[in-house]
C-alpha cells in the first residue's frame, strides 16, 4: 500500500509535520492490552462503585432509578441502528428516521404540544435551547421560578454569559413579579425540583399578559396522570428524558426533550424529521427544516447542535411504545402512591418534618431533617441506602427523596427504619 | 456487478407507523401490583384524557423496530467513509464495559466515597487525554463536539474578560465545519472567515493583517477540514498569541496525529476532542458523543465544575470550588457512559496502539485517494492528505453532467455508504472521504472499484446515476416538499393509521 502512495515508509506520510513539532518519544501511556485485561481493569473500577442492592436508590433530582424493560436495548442495540450516524443519506437511514418521527409524534402526544425536535443533549441544555428560542424574537430578560432545578439554572447562567443574559428569579409570589415587555420567557418546573406540583397556569397567564413565552420543565413519567404542558398554557416544554429507556449512567448520556407550539417551529434547535415522498410517490422520511441548522446557516443557525442524543431518543421511543397510554398512567400511579407512602413513613420519624407542609407532590418530596442532610445521607450508606439528594439551596437540613416504581413497600419500610436508627429517634 | 443491497429492499409490510399497529386494549407493559395505599392526584392537576400513545403488544413493537432496523445502514453493515465523521468500527468490548452495573446503575449525585471507581476512571481518562493532546487539565463534561466548542469559547471569553476586555471577534477558516461559526455566535463573538490559499492552507499573510486587539482567538483544526496539515502552524499560533489572542483546536481530526504530534506542542491553548470519533463510540444514528475540552495551565481556573480532584491518599472527589469557572455545560457530569467507552478504547490500544491507529488512518486515506484520483482528483493535489481527503466530481460533472450527489446515490445501489458530499463548502462538487484505520485493503479496493464504476457509467449510461438509488426501500426523497408541507408528527397526517 505504501508503494501505491509514493511512500517508502509510514514516516513519509507524516513528512509535512515540521520536525520541530514531531513527538520524539512514545506517548506516556501504558502499552496496549488484551480485551481480557481491559475488561478486568474496567470491572475492578466498576466494582468500586456502590449500586443496586448494595445501595438502594431513593435519589432523584433529575436522574431516576426507573425500570427499563428488556425490549428497549434488545431493539435499540441492533447494529444497523446502533452503529449508524446522522441520517445524511435518507435512503440508507429510513429506520432511524422513522423511529425519530415516531419519537417526535409521541412527545407531541405526551405534552399536548404541536411539534417536537428529535432530542437534545439533556434536560438542562434543552432548557437553554428553549430560552434561546424565546429570546430569538428580540426580547432579553429570562425569569426563572424558585422551584427550577438549580443545576438547570446554573447551566442557563453559564450559557447566558455567551448569549448576553442573566437568568433572574421570578419572585416568591405564585404569580411572577416583574414580567415586563422586555421579558422573553418565564420558566417554571412542574413537578418542581422539590417534587411539588405547581400552578403552571397562573405563571402562563402572567407571562402571556406581558407577551412573554411560558417554558415548562416537565417530568415525562408524570404525564400519564398529570395534565400536559400544552393544556396548562406552556408555549415550549422541555424535560430530562432519561427515565424513558435510559439507565442512570452516572449522569449521561440522557436526552433533552423539547416540544413547542407550531408557530415556533422555525426557531426550534436540533434535528427535526419530516415526512415526504420519494420520486415514485412512496412515503419516506428526511431531516427537514435544515435551513435552521449550523451546517447550512453557520453563524446564523438557531443552535450549534450537530451530534445529539439520537440513540437515547430511540430508546425513549421503544419505552413509550412499551408503556402505551395505560402503562404510562400505571407508572404514574405507582410512583405517586409509593412516594406518598414513603413520605408518610419518613415524616412519622421524630424530628423529620415536611419541608413544604400540605403541598401536593408527585414522585419526589422534600423533608427537613434534625441534622445536616449530607451527614444523614453518609450515615445511611453503610446501611445500604442512598437516602436522597441533599438540597443545600433550601437549607442544609433539606433532603429530596425520590421513589420510583422499582421500590417496594418492604424497601421503603427498611429505609424508614434505618433513618430512624441514624437519627436516634 | 452488485454486491448485494446494504439494506432491506422493501418497506415494512404494514407500511406505516407504530400508530397504525395500535389496537385498543393491546399492551406490552407489566408492573408489580401496587403494594401500598393508592394515592390520588388532586383533581386540578389531573390529566383529563390519556395521551395518544400507541397500544401495541411487545411482539408488534419488536417486529416493527426490527423491520425498521433492516432499512438502516451502520458501520457494522460495511464501510461508512463519511468525511469529518470518523466512522470507524467500534470494538464490542467497550459495550461490555459500559453495561457493567457498577457504571450503568450509578446515580450522578451519589456521595463521592460510593463512586470512587467512576471518579478514578474520569481522572485517568482526563490524564490520558491531556497526554495525547499536550494540555494541562481537561473537563469531560461537554456532551458533544459542538458543546466542547462552546465550552472553549466561553473559557476564551472568561480569560479575556479577566484581562479587562472580552474582545469581539473570533477568526475561523472559510473551510471550517458549520458548528465553529454557530458556537462562536453562542459564545458572544462575531465569526470572521480567514481565507485559504490555493494549496488549501490558512493564508498566513491574510491572517497577519487580520490580527488586532479585538480578536479573541482563532479556531482551527489540524489537519484542517480539507485533510491537510497546516505546515505553518507554529507561525500561525505565534501570530495570534502576539496579538493577545488564544488558539482553539477543533479536535475533529485528532485521529490523524495521535503519538505523532500534539496540539499543545503546536501552540494551541484550548483543545476539544470528539471521543465518539477518535475513540470509537458507536454513533447511534446521531449521538451520543462526548466533547472533552483540554486547556493550557493558565486557563485551568476557567474550566467548568464539578471537576474530579485527587488527594494525596489517592481519594477522588467532585470539586465545585473554582470561583473563576465558567460554570456548567451539562446537567450532571457529561456523557459518562461514552467516556467509559473512550477509556476502554484508549487503554486497550495504549501508546503503541493509538499511534498505529493514526498511521493506518493516514495510510488508508492516501491509498484510497490515489486509487480514485483519475476520476475524482484531489481538490488540492499539491499537498499530501492525512486521515481524510477532499476529492472533486467537478471534472466529471463538466464532462457528463453527473454530479457528486448522483455518484453518491449510485454508490448506494452498488452496496456502499457514500462519502460526505458538498462539504467543505469551499470546494466545488466536493466528495470528502474518510475511510478510517479500521477498513481492510479489500474494503478500500472494493469502494474504489465502485467509484470507478460509477464514473464509467456516468460516461456511458448517465441516467443510471440520475435515477439512483433504485435498490433501497425508498428512492430519492423530496426534501423541498418536506420543508414546505411540514409533517413532523403523525398528527399532521390523519390518513396514517
Amino acid at each position: 500500500m505504501l508503494a501505491a502512495v509514493d511512500a517508502t515508509s509510514v514516516d513519509d506520510l507524516f513528512a509535512q509535520i515540521p520536525a520541530s513539532l514531531r513527538l520524539d518519544r512514545p506517548l506516556d501511556l501504558p502499552r496496549g492490552v488484551s480485551e481480557q485485561e481491559i475488561l478486568a481493569d474496567l470491572g475492578s473500577l466498576a466494582r468500586r462503585n456502590a449500586t443496586g442492592e448494595d445501595l438502594l436508590c431513593f435519589a432523584g433530582a433529575g436522574a431516576y432509578d426507573h425500570f427499563v424493560p428488556s425490549v428497549v436495548w434488545a431493539l435499540v442495540g441492533r447494529s444497523e441502528l446502533y452503529t449508524s450516524y446522522t441520517p445524511y443519506q435518507p435512503e440508507l437511514s429510513q429506520g432511524v428516521l422513522q423511529i425519530l418521527f415516531e419519537y417526535q409524534s409521541m412527545v407531541c402526544e405526551l405534552t399536548g404540544l404541536d411539534v417536537s425536535n428529535a432530542s437534545l443533549y439533556d434536560g438542562a441544555t434543552a432548557l437553554v435551547e428553549a430560552v434561546n428560542m424565546a429570546r430569538a424574537a428580540g426580547r432579553s430578560r429570562v425569569l426563572v421560578a424558585g422551584g427550577v432545578d438549580p443545576r438547570f439554572v446554573q447551566t442557563l447562567r453559564t450559557y447566558g454569559r455567551g448569549s448576553g443574559y442573566e437568568p433572574e428569579p421570578s419572585g416568591e409570589d405564585v404569580v411572577p413579579s416583574g414580567v415586563d415587555p422586555d421579558v422573553a420567557a418565564v420558566v417554571i418546573q412542574h413537578p418542581n425540583a422539590f417534587g411539588l406540583l405547581e400552578d403552571v397556569t397562573a405563571y402562563a397567564d402572567a407571562a402571556h399578559a406581558a407577551g412573554a413565552l411560558l417554558i415548562q420543565v416537565f417530568d415525562p413519567t408524570s404525564l400519564g396522570v398529570l395534565a400536559p404542558p400544552g393544556e396548562l398554557g406552556a408555549d415550549i416544554a422541555v424535560a430530562e428524558g432519561q427515565p424513558f429507556g435510559n439507565r442512570m449512567n452516572f449522569g449521561g448520556p440522557y436526552l433533552g426533550m423539547l416540544a413547542a407550539r407550531s408557530e415556533h417551529v422555525r426557531k426550534m434547535p436540533g434535528r427535526i424529521v419530516g415526512g415526504t415522498v420519494d420520486v415514485d410517490g412512496r412515503p419516506g422520511y428526511v431531516l427537514t427544516l435544515q435551513a435552521r441548522e449550523q451546517h447550512i446557516r453557520r453563524e446564523k443557525a438557531t443552535s450549534n447542535i450537530c451530534t445529539n442524543q439520537t440513540l437515547m431518543a430511540l430508546a425513549a421511543t421503544v419505552h413509550m411504545g412499551w408503556l402505551g397510554p395505560r402503562g404510562l398512567a400505571e407508572l404514574g400511579r405507582l410512583c405517586a402512591s409509593k412516594a406518598a407512602y414513603a413520605f408518610g413513613r419518613l415524616t412519622s420519624i421524630t424530628g423529620v418534618e415536611p419541608a413544604f407542609p400540605g403541598r401536593p407532590f408527585f414522585k419526589e418530596f422534600t423533608i427537613d431533617l434534625p441534622r445536616p442532610a449530607t451527614d444523614v445521607v453518609d450515615a445511611m450508606v453503610p446501611r445500604g441506602f442512598l437516602a436522597g439528594v441533599p438540597a443545600p439551596w433550601a437549607g442544609e437540613r433539606a433532603l429530596i427523596v425520590a421513589v420510583t416504581e422499582r421500590r417496594t413497600r418492604t424497601q421503603i419500610d427498611a429505609l424508614a427504619a434505618a433513618m430512624a436508627e441514624v437519627l436516634g429517634a | 456487478m452488485r454486491r448485494g443491497a446494504p439494506v432491506r429492499g422493501q418497506g415494512p409490510p404494514e407500511d406505516g407507523t407504530l400508530r397504525a399497529l395500535s389496537r385498543p386494549g393491546r399492551s406490552a407493559w407489566s408492573f408489580p401490583e401496587l403494594d401500598v395505599e393508592a394515592a390520588e392526584i388532586p383533581d386540578r392537576y389531573r390529566r383529563a384524557r390519556p395521551p395518544g400513545l400507541p397500544e401495541v403488544a411487545e411482539r408488534d413493537l419488536v417486529r416493527h423496530v426490527t423491520r425498521l432496523s433492516q432499512m438502516n445502514y451502520g458501520v457494522d453493515t460495511g464501510i461508512y467513509p463519511l468525511g469529518s465523521c470518523s466512522m470507524k468500527y467500534n470494538p464490542k468490548l467497550a459495550e461490555t464495559a459500559a453495561a457493567f452495573p457498577g457504571f450503568a446503575d450509578l446515580h450522578p449525585l451519589q456521595p463521592d466515597p460510593t463512586s470512587q471507581g467512576a471518579l478514578e476512571l474520569l481522572w485517568r481518562l482526563e490524564r490520558a487525554l491531556c497526554e495525547i493532546t499536550g494540555m494541562a487539565r481537561a473537563t469531560l463534561q461537554p456532551p458533544a463536539g459542538a458543546s466542547g466548542e462552546l465550552t472553549g469559547l466561553l473559557i476564551m471569553r472568561a480569560h479575556h474578560t479577566a484581562n479587562g476586555n472580552p474582545r469581539r471577534t473570533v477568526l475561523i477558516p472559510d473551510s471550517a465545519h458549520g458548528t465553529n461559526p454557530a458556537s462562536t455566535r453562542l459564545g458572544g463573538y462575531r465569526a470572521v472567515p480567514v481565507p485559504s490559499t490555493l494549496r488549501g492552507l490558512v493564508d498566513v499573510d491574510a491572517l497577519a493583517t487580520m490580527m488586532n486587539d479585538d480578536v479573541a482567538g482563532l479556531m482551527l483544526t489540524n489537519p484542517n477540514t480539507l485533510g491537510l496539515f497546516e505546515e505553518d502552524i507554529e507561525h500561525i499560533t505565534d501570530l495570534v498569541h502576539r496579538a493577545g489572542g488564544l488558539v482553539y483546536y477543533d479536535g475533529a481530526n485528532l485521529n490523524a496525529i495521535m503519538g505523532r504530534t500534539r496540539p499543545g506542542d503546536m501552540g494551541f491553548d484550548i483543545v476539544h476532542i470528539n471521543t465518539h470519533k477518535t475513540f470509537a463510540t458507536p454513533h447511534g444514528g446521531g449521538g451520543p458523543g462526548a466533547g472533552p475540552v483540554g486547556v493550557v495551565e493558565r486557563l485551568v481556573p476557567f474550566l467548568p465544575v464539578p471537576r474530579v480532584e485527587r488527594d494525596e491518599r489517592g481519594t477522588y472527589r467532585l470539586s465545585h470550588d473554582a470561583p473563576a469557572s465558567i460554570g456548567r455545560m451539562h446537567g450532571f457530569h457529561g456523557n459518562f457512559a461514552v467516556l467509559v467507552r473512550a477509556y476502554a478504547y484508549v487503554f486497550f490500544h495504549g501508546a503503541d496502539g493509538l499511534k498505529q491507529v493514526s498511521e493506518l488512518a493516514v495510510l488508508n486515506a492516501n491509498y484510497l485517494a490515489s486509487a480514485i484520483a483519475e476520476d475524482f482528483p484531489l481538490a488540492h493535489p499539491d499537498a499530501r492528505p492525512m486521515h481524510e481527503f477532499v476529492s472533486t466530481a467537478a471534472p466529471l460533472e463538466r464532462e457528463t453532467g453527473v454530479r457528486a450527489m448522483d455518484v453518491a446515490k449510485r454508490l448506494i445501489d452498488l452496496g456502499y455508504h457514500p462519502s460526505t458530499v458538498y462539504f467543505p463548502l469551499v470546494v466545488d462538487e466536493a466528495m470528502m472521504v474518510e475511510p478510517t484505520e479500521t477498513e481492510s485493503k479489500e474494503a478500500l479496493d472494493g469502494f474504489a472499484a465502485a467509484l470507478r464504476q460509477a464514473a464509467a457509467e456516468a460516461r456511458s449510461e448517465p441516467q443510471l446515476l440520475h435515477d439512483a438509488p433504485t435498490t433501497t426501500p425508498v428512492r430519492r426523497l423530496d426534501e423541498a416538499r418536506a420543508a414546505r408541507h411540514l409533517r413532523l408528527s403523525w398528527r399532521d397526517d390523519p390518513s396514517d393509521g
